[in-house]
C-alpha cells in the first residue's frame, strides 16, 4: 500500500488509527494516579472536601501528546518504507529479465551498476527467482539462471565501447521468446534509436522498471584544426547547470613517456548542451599528441583519440627549372603547392637545405640528375623513413637518368624520351586511367572522366616493374611506380605535377591521391569514398573506460566501413592504421550529438542510487518514546512529582547533553596547535596513506622513547582544506597517480615552505631514476614540485647538520638505501672552520629534504608497535631500520632546532671572547 | 523479638548508642545556656535567709518574726529563700507522627522534640530540679543520673498514630513540660490541661511542626497518610486543599494558645527548620516563668 512515496509492510494495522479517539476519551476520563504521601498533619484535613471533583483532569495537550506517541507507535509497527523499491503488488513469482545498455555511457557508474545489479540479483535470490541478463551492446539469448549463477558472473560482465544500435535493439527484442517475465533496464541514459520498440516488446511480457543514473554525461568531440588551432567541442547531456570542465591533452614527450602535453578549460553556460575551446599548440606538440580526455570522465565517450588527423606534414618542394615569370600555371610546383597547403607545411629551399630539417616528404618535380652528394644525402634520408616523391617532365624525360640500369632514387628505368598521344602530331587519344587494382595504395578511387593523359614517361619492362606499378593507364603502360628503399619509399608520377603532360593535377583525384600517400592528410576522419577499398588494421582499442589497450589479433577492418559504420563489436573505438596513414575511430564522431533519453509517459524510472528504500518504522518509533518520555516528565510535574524529580531529570539530561560526540576525523586546529604533530600530505591512495601514517607513527613514538621531542598522534594534511601552520615537518609519499594540487593550494604551500616548513618528498623507489623522468614517482615527483618555490639543491654534504643533529649519521636509509639524499644547497662561498671538521654552513633549515628510500615503510609500525614492513635481512635489515629510525630522529630535530649543531662549530671563537 | 543474647546484644549496643549522641547534643545544648548566679531569688521555703517584709493582710500570726518585729513598730515577716527543688514533668509525644521529616536535611519531629526536652531537663537538673516523666515510668528525681535514666525512656517509640498527653503521676504544683505536635484529636490535651490546673500544676505546651506541615507544598491528585497509615485522605486537587489546611492549622494553634490562657500555661510553636539553640532558651525561661511571667 502506498500513501504518496510511502508505503506500509503491513498497512492493516493502521486501522488502530480508528482507536485514538476512544484512547482520548478514556485518558480524558481518568485522571491520572495518586501520590501516596505520608503527612501527619492529615488528621487536619479530614473531613475536608474537593471543591471541584473534575478539574483536575489530565489537560488536553498532555493528552494530545498520548495520542502522537500512541499514533507514532501504531504507523511505526505499519512499517512505512519511503520510496519503497516496489509496492507489495509487484511482487510476483515471475523470472526477472534484467537489460544492461551496457554501453560506453554506462561506463560512467559502471561500479554502482554492477552494485545495483548485485543487490538485485540478491534480492532475486531471495525470491528464486529466474533470472536473465539481457546486455544490449552484445545481445545473447537471454537464458534464465538461478540469481547465483549470475551472481558469480557479475565481475565478468563489462560494459562495451560502443551503443547498442537500433539494429541490435531489434535482435534482442527478437530474442524475447514468450514467457512472462518483469524486466529492470539499467539503462545509460542516451537516447537512440529502437528503445521505444524493445521497451513495447518488453511490456509485453510484464511489467518493465527503468533504472537510470542522474548523472549527467559528458562527451568529447573530435578535434578539428581550424586556422591552425585544435577546436575541441565537450558534449553534454543535462544542460539545466552551468559547468566547467578540463580537457587534457595527452601526448608523448621527447622522451616517449606519456603525459598530459596541454590542459584546455571548457565552460558549458547554463542550458546550453555544447561547450567549444581553442587549443593552440606549436606544430611539433601538435604532432606528438595521441588523445584528448575529459579530466574526470571514465569512459570512452569522454576520450577523443587522435590519429594522423592533426598531424601536419612538412613537405618539402623542390623543382628541376626555374619559374618562368608571369607563366604561374605552368609552374611545376603550383598544383602541388594547392593542393598540400592546407594540410601540409611547405619547405622551400634548396634540397641541401632542407633536408637537415628532417621534412616527411620531398617532392622532386621534373628534377632529373642530383649531384652526388644530394644524391647521398638524399638516399640517407628515404632509407631513415623519407618519402621521396617524383615527377616526370621534359628534363627527365629528356636526361638519362635511369636509363641503362635503374637509379636508386628511381623506382623503374625509364625509356628514352617518352610517349606522347593524342596530340596534334601523333595518332591515338589521350588515356584515361584504368581501375587501381587491389593491391594499389589508391584502390578504391573513384575515376573522374575527364583525367586524360597525353604525355608521360614510359617504364622499362622489367621483372619487378609489375609489382612496382600503382597506377597505370587503360592500355596498361604505368601510371604511378613506388619502390621501398629501406623504412622509406620512392614514388615516380610519370607525368608533369601540372597540367603539361596530363589534367591528373586538374583534378580531386590527384589531392586524394596525395592523401593516399600520406603526402597530406585531411583533418578529421576521411570520408568513405576515400577509404573505399583500402583495409585497416587496428593498432590499438579503446574499451568502456576510456582506456586503450593493444588490439592484438583483432581482424582488419574495411576502409568504407571505418569511415561510415557504427561502432560494434566488429569495429571498435580505436587507432586504425595501414601503411603509411593512421586513423582513430572514436565513440563520439564530428557530428554526434548526445540526448538524454526520453521515456514514455508511464513509464516506471527509478535512480541507481543505493538505499533510496528508507524504512521510517525505526524513527516513529523513536519518536513514539520520545514523546513517551515528555509524557511521563509532564504527568510528574502535572502531579507535583516533578520537582523532587528535578535532580534526577538534571543528571539525565546532563548525561544526554554529554554524550559522546561522534568524533572529528580531524582534529580541530586548536588541538594541532597544543602539541607538535607530524603529519603527512594525504595523496588519496588509501594504502599509500595508512602506511604514512604508520610511519610517521612509529617515528613518533621513537621521538617519545629517545628524545625530548613528544609529539602527539600524526594526522595526515590535506593540501586543500586544512592548515599547514601547525606542521613543522610534512611528509610527502610520492605515487604516480596522486592528484596535482590546486593553485590556492601550491600558495599555501610555498607560504609553508618560506615560514620554516619542511617537506620531505620520498618517491619510494629507491632513487632508480635519479630524480629523472624514467621512473613513474620521479616523473610525477617533477610534476608535482614544479611550482614548488625551492632553492638549489644537492646530495647531503658529508658535513651537512643533518649527519649530526642527534646521532651521527653518514647514510639515511630506509627502506632502500645507499641512495643520495638532496637538500637545499650550501652557499658557494661557505668556508672550512678552522679546527673543526666542518663548514661553516648555510643558517636555517633546508625547505625540502628529497629522496627515494622509502622512510615511511621503514618506520612504520602497528597500532602494537611491531614493524610492518620488513627491511633488509635479518640482522643487517633491523640495523638498517635503526638508522632509519636515527634518520628521522635527525631530520626532526633539524627541523626543530635548525642549525643549532652547526652553532658549536662557534664554540671556541665565544669561549676565546669570554677570556679564557 | 529474637531471643538470641547475640541478637540482643546488638540490639542493646546499638540502643545504647544512641543516648550519648542525644545526650552529648542535649549537653551542648545545655551548655550553651549560661543560668548566671544560682538560686530562685525568690521568697519560698529554704534555709537561707531572704528579706524582711512587712505583715500584711491574710499572713498568719505565727509568721511574724518577733525578734525583728521588736525592733520597731510594725510586724515583719521573715521570708527565707525558695529553696525547696520544684519538680518538672515531662511529657514527650512518641507517637508515629512525631516521626516525620519532610525533608533529609531536616530532623524528623521527635528528634527535635527528644533533644529539647532532654536539654531543658540537664538545665533542670543542674539548677537542683527534680526531672521526670509523667505516669509512673520516672518519677521525678535529682541528680545526673536523672539524665541518663531521662534519656534513655525519652528513646522509646510508641506505636498510635498520634499521642495523648499523660496526665497519671503529676505532683500537685509541680511544672510540666509537653512536646507534641498537637495535630491530633485536642480533647485530650485539653482534658490534660484542665487535670493539670485543678492539681495547680502550670508549665509549657510546646508545638514542634515541620516546615512542610506549616507550609503544605502539595499539588496534584494525592492520598494522605498518617505515619502509622491509620488515617488517609485522598484529594484530586491538593493544592485547592492547601488554604483550607492551613486556615485549621491556625484554628488549632489558636485552640491551644487559647486553652493555655484559660489554664496558665504557656503555649509555644517550633519548627524543625528553626534553630533548636533558641527554641531551648525560650523553653527554659517559659518553664523558669512558669504562668507568672505572663
Amino acid at each position: 500500500m502506498m500513501i504518496g512515496p510511502i508505503g506500509f509492510a503491513a498497512p492493516w494495522l493502521l486501522v488502530a488509527l480508528a482507536a485514538l479517539p476512544i484512547l482520548w476519551l478514556l485518558l480524558r476520563a481518568v485522571p491520572p494516579a495518586p501520590v501516596r504521601r505520608r503527612f501527619p498533619g492529615v488528621a487536619l484535613l479530614l473531613g475536608l472536601r474537593d471543591e471541584d471533583s473534575v478539574t483536575d483532569r489530565t489537560p488536553w495537550w498532555l493528552l494530545l501528546l498520548r495520542m502522537l506517541a500512541v499514533a507514532a507507535v501504531i504507523i511505526g509497527f505499519a512499517g512505512p518504507v519511503l520510496n519503497p523499491e516496489r509496492d507489495a503488488g509487484a511482487r510476483n513469482a515471475d523470472p526477472l529479465l534484467v537489460v544492461m545498455d551496457a554501453s560506453w555511457a554506462s561506463a560512467r557508474d559502471w561500479p554502482a551498476q554492477r552494485e545495483f545489479l548485485d543487490a538485485m540479483l540478491a534480492e532475486a535470490g531471495r525470491e528464486s527467482r529466474a533470472v536473465a541478463v539481457l546486455r544490449l551492446s552484445d545481445p545473447e539469448t537471454p537464458v534464465f539462471r538461478s540469481a547465483a549463477t549470475w551472481r558469480g558472473r557479475l565481475p565478468g560482465l563489462a560494459p562495451a565501447a560502443w551503443e547498442p544500435s537500433p539494429q541490435t535493439m531489434q535482435d534482442a527484442a527478437g530474442m524475447l521468446g514468450d514467457a512472462p517475465f518483469e524486466t529492470r533496464w539499467l539503462s545509460d541514459g542516451l537516447a537512440r534509436e529502437g528503445r521505444g520498440a524493445l521497451l513495447d516488446a518488453l511490456e509485453t511480457h510484464g511489467p518493465v522498471t527503468i533504472i537510470e543514473s542522474a548523472k549527467p554525461i559528458l562527451a568529447l568531440a573530435p578535434a578539428m584544426l581550424e586556422d591552425g588551432a585544435l577546436a575541441l567541442t565537450a558534449l553534454r547531456t543535462d544542460a539545466a547547470l552551468a559547468r566547467d570542465v578540463t580537457i587534457l591533452a595527452h601526448g608523448r614527450d621527447p622522451s616517449g613517456a606519456p603525459r598530459v602535453l596541454a590542459q584546455l578549460p571548457l565552460s558549458f553556460t547554463a542550458g546550453e548542451t555544447t561547450a567549444a575551446g581553442a587549443l593552440t599548440l606549436p606544430a611539433e606538440l601538435r604532432a606528438r599528441l595521441t588523445r584528448f580526455e575529459i579530466a574526470g570522465q571514465d569512459h570512452a565517450g569522454a576520450v577523443s583519440l587522435t590519429g594522423d588527423g592533426l598531424k601536419r606534414r612538412e613537405v618539402a618542394l623542390i623543382a628541376g627549372r626555374e619559374d618562368r615569370e608571369g607563366l604561374e600555371l605552368l609552374s611545376p610546383l603550383h598544383y602541388l603547392n594547392r593542393a598540400l597547403a592546407p594540410s601540409a607545411d611547405l619547405l622551400d629551399g634548396a634540397l641541401m637545405d632542407v633536408l637537415p630539417a628532417a621534412p616527411d616528404v620531398i617532392v622532386l618535380a621534373d628534377v632529373a640528375t642530383l649531384a652526388g652528394a644530394e644524391q647521398a644525402a638524399l638516399l640517407d634520408w628515404v632509407e631513415g623513413g623519407g618519402a621521396l616523391l617524383r615527377f616526370a617532365g621534359p628534363r627527365l624525360a629528356a636526361s638519362d637518368v635511369s636509363r641503362a640500369e635503374e637509379a636508386p632514387l628511381m623506382p623503374v628505368r625509364l625509356r628514352a624520351g617518352g610517349r606522347t598521344v593524342g596530340g596534334a602530331m601523333s595518332w591515338g587519344s589521350p588515356k584515361a586511367l584504368a581501375p587501381f587494382p587491389e593491391d594499389s595504395p589508391f584502390h578504391g578511387l573513384p575515376i573522374p572522366d575527364d583525367v586524360k593523359v597525353s604525355a608521360q614517361v614510359m617504364a622499362q619492362p622489367d621483372p619487378d616493374l609489375a609489382q612496382r606499378v600503382i597506377a597505370q593507364l587503360e592500355d596498361g603502360t604505368p601510371l604511378v611506380t613506388r619502390k621501398r628503399i629501406g623504412a622509406g619509399q620512392v614514388v615516380l608520377f610519370h607525368v608533369t605535377a601540372n597540367a603539361e603532360w596530363s589534367t591528373l593535377p586538374l583534378s580531386g583525384l590527384f589531392v586524394q591521391m596525395l592523401e593516399r600517400l600520406a603526402i597530406s592528410s585531411g583533418a578529421g576522419l576521411p570520408g568513405a569514398e576515400d577509404l573505399a577499398g583500402t583495409t585497416w588494421s587496428p593498432v590499438q582499442v579503446m574499451d568502456a573506460f576510456g582506456a586503450l589497450e593493444d588490439a592484438g589479433a583483432l581482424p582488419g577492418v574495411a576502409g568504407a566501413d571505418l569511415a561510415d559504420a557504427a561502432l560494434g563489436p566488429d569495429l571498435r573505438p580505436g587507432v586504425y592504421e595501414d601503411e603509411d596513414r593512421r586513423i582513430a575511430r572514436n565513440v563520439i564522431g564530428s557530428d554526434d550529438a548526445i540526448a538524454p533519453v526520453a521515456w514514455p509517459a508511464g513509464t516506471r524510472i527509478s535512480g541507481l542510487a543505493p538505499g533510496t528504500e528508507r524504512p521510517l518504522g525505526g524513527w516513529l518509533l523513536a519518536l513514539a518514546l520520545v514523546l513517551l518520555a515528555a509524557d511521563v516528565l509532564a504527568s510528574l510535574g502535572l502531579s507535583g512529582r516533578l520537582w523532587p524529580a528535578r535532580a534526577g531529570a538534571a543528571l539525565i539530561l546532563a548525561a544526554a547533553l554529554t554524550l559522546p560526540q561522534p568524533g572529528a576525523a580531524q582534529e580541530s586546529p586548536e588541538a594541532l596547535a597544543d602539541e607538535l604533530t607530524l603529519a603527512h600530505v594525504i595523496t588519496g591512495d588509501a594504502q599509500l596513506d595508512d602506511m604514512a601514517k604508520a610511519g610517521l607513527r612509529g617515528l613518533t613514538q621513537t621521538l617519545f622513547f629517545r628524545t625530548s621531542v613528544e609529539p602527539a598522534e600524526p594526522v595526515g594534511v590535506n593540501l586543500e582544506t586544512d592548515e599547514l601552520a601547525f606542521f613543522p615537518l610534512l611528509y610527502w609519499p610520492i605515487s604516480p597517480d596522486q592528484p596535482t594540487p590546486s593553485a590556492e593550494a601550491y600558495v599555501k604551500l610555498n607560504r609553508y615552505l618560506r615560514t620554516g616548513g619542511m617537506i620531505l618528498f620520498d618517491t619510494r623507489d629507491a632513487d632508480v631514476a635519479g630524480f629523472g623522468a624514467a621512473s613513474p614517482n620521479g616523473a610525477r615527483l617533477q610534476r608535482l614540485a614544479a611550482p614548488l618555490d625551492i632553492p638549489p639543491l644537492e646530495p647531503v654534504p658529508r658535513d651537512h647538520v643533518l649527519t649530526r643533529a642527534f646521532y651521527l649519521l653518514q647514510d639515511f636509509p630506509g627502506r632502500y638505501a645507499g641512495q643520495p639524499v638532496w637538500v637545499e644547497a650550501a652557499p658557494p662561498d661557505a668556508e672550512q672552520v678552522e679546527g673543526m671538521p666542518f663548514r661553516n654552513l648555510n643558517d636555517g633549515v633546508t625547505p625540502v629534504v628529497i629522496g627515494g628510500n622509502d622512510w615511511a615503510a621503514a618506520w612504520a609500525v602497528d597500532r602494537r608497535g611491531a614493524p610492518m614492513f620488513p627491511v633488509g635481512r635479518g640482522n643487517a635489515g633491523e640495523r638498517q631500520r635503526e638508522l632509519a629510525y636515527r634518520f628521522g630522529v635527525n631530520l626532526v630535530m633539524h627541523v626543530l632546532t635548525g642549525n643549532y649543531k652547526s652553532d658549536q662549530v662557534h664554540v671556541p671563537a665565544l669561549l676565546d671572547r669570554l677570556g679564557q | 523479638m529474637s531471643a538470641a543474647p547475640a541478637s540482643l546484644r546488638a540490639r542493646a549496643e546499638s540502643e545504647a548508642a544512641r543516648f550519648p549522641p542525644l545526650l552529648a547534643r542535649a549537653e551542648r545544648l545545655a551548655g550553651s545556656v549560661i543560668l548566671g548566679e544560682h538560686g530562685r531569688r525568690r521568697a519560698g521555703l529554704g534555709d537561707d535567709f531572704w528579706q524582711y517584709r512587712p505583715l500584711q493582710e491574710g499572713d498568719q500570726r505565727r509568721m511574724i518574726d518577733w525578734r525583728r518585729s521588736a525592733r520597731s513598730d510594725a510586724q515583719f515577716v521573715r521570708e527565707r529563700e525558695w529553696q525547696i527543688a520544684q519538680s518538672v514533668m515531662l511529657w514527650v509525644d512518641s507517637a508515629a507522627s512525631m516521626r516525620f521529616a519532610s525533608a533529609p536535611d531536616l530532623p524528623e519531629k521527635a528528634d527535635r522534640a527528644a533533644l529539647l526536652a532532654l536539654a531543658a531537663s540537664v538545665l533542670l537538673l543542674r539548677g537542683g530540679e527534680r526531672v521526670g516523666l509523667t505516669g509512673a515510668a520516672l518519677p521525678p528525681r535529682r541528680g545526673e543520673a536523672q539524665i541518663l535514666r531521662l534519656a534513655r525512656s525519652l528513646g522509646d517509640a510508641a506505636a498510635e498514630d498520634y499521642g495523648a498527653p499523660e496526665t497519671r503521676g503529676m505532683l500537685p504544683h509541680s511544672r510540666a513540660l509537653f512536646v507534641s505536635d498537637f495535630l491530633g484529636d485536642p480533647e485530650p490535651v485539653r482534658a490534660a490541661l484542665t487535670k493539670a490546673a485543678d492539681r495547680g500544676v502550670q508549665g509549657v505546651l510546646y508545638q514542634v511542626l515541620d516546615p512542610a506541615e506549616e507550609a503544605f507544598p502539595y499539588r496534584g491528585r494525592a492520598i494522605f497518610e498518617s505515619i502509622g497509615g491509620t488515617l488517609a485522605h485522598e484529594t484530586l486537587k491538593a493544592a485547592d486543599l492547601r488554604d483550607r489546611y492551613l486556615d485549621r492549622l491556625a484554628r488549632r494553634k489558636a485552640e491551644l494558645a487559647a486553652l493555655c490562657d484559660a489554664t496558665g500555661w504557656r503555649y509555644g510553636c517550633h519548627h524543625t527548620s528553626e534553630s533548636a539553640q533558641s527554641a531551648l532558651l525560650w523553653l527554659f525561661g517559659a518553664i523558669e516563668g512558669g504562668g507568672r511571667a505572663r
